[in-house]
């Protein structure tokens, strides 16, 4: 009796493991719903802030989820869209930012200092040996 | 000793320095990107009458505050008094944008707190919010005569607020040609 009432049980939350926050709205084909999907992976949940919008279920990332999709079903590509949402909020908003004149010394900054201690290096060794 | 041996030192401080600057920054604000830009175009209904469209030319000629409110944010309950003030000094309108909300609701909210608002664009789906780069309620923008965002505050707009940042550069704005 307590065996198939578990077994029951457990029947009954299996739907669950299928859920997903429903997108009021806009209906899309399988692959544009996976593209829908990728876009939103690489964008920032603003109000979350550690989260993509495909992740959270914040109203916000609702709402923005939802953007995505009308944008994908008015035939905008994923650049189109990314420039969208980085335009309102942002190089932020990007889970992978990408190089600008502004950030460029993050991405080079390392190598320049590396460059610049070898040269420091190999001239302090010559000097080193020369005597 | 040898001054090459103060360079790591110094690098160090600079680090140091720096490290001291970022976290002393909210990382939960997110500067607009619409400074010295033109209000989004929008084309919305007011909260009042569903007939009536509200476009951004509503905002030109004058200096306006542009407030994203909802009647479920708290924190906007709590900003309320400050922009009631402000509407009650009569030195600039305020343009709310209701956002997220059911317009029952807003109205509830409005008859029950008072409305500082001249006008009130009702923006249940978000759409003028992503245009503007809200994140949250209560924001306010100051724009200008043209129509042109010049100033951003996040969160709620204290007396103190008012006073020594807000209202300074809307007099500003408001002696300009």
């Amino acid at each position: 009796m307590i065996r198939s009432f578990i077994i029951i049980l457990i029947l009954l939350f299996i739907p669950f493991a299928f859920a997903q926050t429903p997108v009021s709205g806009v209906q899309l084909a399988e692959e544009q719903e996976q593209l829908a999907r990728d876009i939103g992976r690489d964008l920032r949940c603003v109000v979350c802030q550690a989260q993509t919008i495909e992740d959270s279920d914040a109203d916000f990332a609702i709402d923005m989820r939802r953007k995505v999709r009308e944008m994908i079903a008015e035939g905008k590509s994923r650049a189109e869209i990314e420039q969208y949402m980085q335009a309102r909020y942002g190089d932020y908003i990007l889970m992978n930012p990408r190089m600008s004149s502004g950030n460029a010394l993050l991405w080079f900054g390392p190598f320049l200092i590396l460059a610049l201690l070898l040269v420091w290096f190999v001239s302090s060794r010559r000097k080193a040996i020369k005597p | 000793m040898k001054i090459a041996y103060l360079i790591p030192i110094a690098f160090f401080g600079l680090l140091i320095a720096s490290f001291a600057i970022g976290l002393g920054r909210d990382a939960g604000r997110i500067d607009t990107q619409l400074l010295e830009k033109p209000l989004p175009e929008f084309s919305l209904t007011a909260l009042d009458d569903e007939q009536r469209l509200i476009t951004q030319d509503a905002l030109k000629g004058d200096v306006h505050l542009v407030n994203i409110f909802g009647s479920w944010c708290a924190a906007c309950t709590y900003e309320h008094p400050v922009l009631s003030a402000i509407a009650d000094s009569g030195e600039v309108d305020i343009i709310g944008i209701d956002w997220r909300d059911n317009r029952d609701a807003a109205k509830r909210w409005l008859t029950r707190y008072g409305n500082p608002y001249a006008d009130i664009v009702f923006d249940p789906d978000s759409e003028l919010a992503f245009d503007l780069g809200v994140t949250g309620a209560p924001e306010t923008f100051i724009v200008d005569k043209n129509g042109v965002v010049r100033y951003k505050h996040t969160g709620i707009i204290t007396a103190d607020d008012w006073r020594t940042k807000l209202r300074p550069i809307v007099m500003e704005l408001k002696t300009a040609p």
